[in-house]
């Protein structure tokens, strides 16, 4: 028996193939195609984002009418997210009401997570030691340290063959870092290629088909 | 199509992509015939492996978040992975009274990991047991997504959570709650400094294309392992042609 291919997994695969071709292709027709169907892919992702915010309020709402563990906390994000939305709608998200909730809750906020990742990396980092005593956990820990201190001079000193154009940071930043990274990033290309053409060719259906 | 309207066409890009898709091809039609496995051990799956056959057992739940990085760009590949994960997870935790959840910092993935989720569901036939609070969105900033997710760890019994997708370095706060928690923390990105904040932190970190390998090695399909196959090869080839490329250079032939 002939196995049907759903329409969606269709139009995937004749989307996925024009929008390729434009990117090796420079053949006009083929150019304007592949613009229009992307600019439609971000349309839809801003409207996914509209749908992901009620997602979250929905949650969150059910954690609340249902008594849940901690469901104080998604009061707040609830009245939050709807004061918020309110100051957007009514004044615009660039008036003075919505810059100024901005300015004073979301980045001191956010910054102060971005402080407490420094400690929590720090606490990490003693945790591998445990956790995997290595000498590629040694290398991690000694290359960490040796970029943080060749960062900025050590109380005012700059420590000979540690800082400076020619020290042990530029040169680990320069040789071997970069190197890894085109190792993995060569890696990851390919995966990336590979998890492409799957989709492209139906094997992986993240859309439902 | 003249051969003027094709000037400045990348011709060996696309067939670079063509030799891949031939590879993968070829590879899936003849695993067909003879099964092949992967060629090497990533003890990260083994232990995801069994923790999710643990978890149905003990009643806990399988986490899996799909990062912030949204799925028109590149990083879109790595989520498309984390969706494969979370489709294995909904197969396995079917039987369960606790179904999987995903969270994730884009709305787009929000949408797919329910739709994956409803789709797996359906398969199997537990449709009733879909709900569309599996798939959440946690925060639309690096940091909310975080704060929206870590309380999933305290609140919630977790066996295991994956992170599969594109992250900066606030994923050290989710690593970190996990590990706090006693929670397998199996993690993998396409982003670098979060690789690098992952190995420091994750119990069980994926390095480099490891987490591109998910598919292969938790048996989601034949494609997922001639697609792996073709990498490999793919990746010797690379290497060649840059030692190659590196000696040509250093006698003076570039």
């Amino acid at each position: 028996m002939r196995q049907k291919i759903p329409i969606s997994v269709s139009i995937v695969i004749g989307v996925g193939i024009i929008v390729l071709l434009g990117y090796f292709i420079k053949f006009p027709v083929l150019a304007v195609m592949q613009q229009i169907l992307l600019q439609w892919a971000l349309t839809l992702a801003a409207v996914a984002l509209l749908v992901g915010a009620i997602n979250l309020l929905n949650v969150h709402f059910r954690r609340v009418s249902g008594r849940q563990k901690n469901s104080s906390y998604s009061l707040i994000l609830i009245l939050s997210l709807l004061f918020t939305f309110a100051l957007g709608a009514l004044f615009g998200p660039k008036s003075a009401w919505s810059l100024w909730v901005f300015n004073h809750i979301q980045v001191p906020v956010e910054s102060s997570l971005m402080g407490l990742l420094a400690v929590v990396l720090a606490f990490a980092s003693v945790r591998m030691l445990r956790r995997q005593l290595n000498l590629f956990s040694l290398v991690f820990l000694a290359t960490a340290l040796v970029m943080l201190l060749g960062a900025a001079p050590v109380l005012g000193i700059e420590i000979p063959g540690l800082h400076g154009p020619d020290g042990l940071r530029a040169l680990i930043a320069q040789v071997p870092a970069v190197a890894g990274a085109r190792g993995i990033l060569i890696g990851i290309g390919l995966g990336t290629i590979a998890t492409g053409l799957r989709v492209l060719m139906g094997a992986d259906r993240p859309y439902g088909g | 199509m003249s051969l003027e309207n094709l000037a400045g066409s990348d011709i060996a890009g696309l067939l670079f992509v063509l030799v891949f898709l031939g590879l993968m091809i070829s590879f899936a039609l003849s695993g067909r015939k003879r099964a092949f496995q992967p060629s090497r051990e990533i003890p990260a799956f083994d232990r995801l492996q069994r923790v999710i056959g643990l978890a149905v057992e003990a009643g806990k739940r399988l986490h899996l978040t799909l990062g912030r990085g949204g799925i028109t760009g590149l990083e879109g590949a790595s989520a498309v992975i984390g969706l494969t994960i979370l489709e294995r997870f909904a197969r396995v935790a079917s039987v369960s009274d606790r179904p999987p959840v995903a969270t994730s910092g884009d709305g787009t993935l929000a949408i797919l990991s329910q739709d994956t989720l409803r789709k797996t569901f359906k398969t199997i036939g537990a449709e009733g047991q879909y709900d569309p609070a599996f798939g959440q969105l946690s925060g639309l900033t690096p940091m909310g997504y975080a704060a929206g997710t870590m309380p999933l760890f305290y609140d919630e019994p977790l066996a295991a959570t994956v992170f599969a997708g594109h992250f900066g370095s606030e994923v050290a706060l989710l690593t970190d709650a996990a590990g706090q928690n006693d929670v397998l923390a199996l993690a993998g990105s396409d982003s670098l400094p979060a690789q690098a904040v992952m190995y420091a932190t994750a119990e069980q970190p994926l390095i480099g294309e490891e987490l591109y390998a998910a598919g292969a090695y938790l048996k989601a399909g034949p494609m997922h392992l001639a697609s792996l196959r073709a990498q490999d090869i793919l990746r010797w080839v690379l290497v060649l042609a840059i030692i190659i490329g590196a000696g040509l250079k250093l006698l003076g032939f570039l």
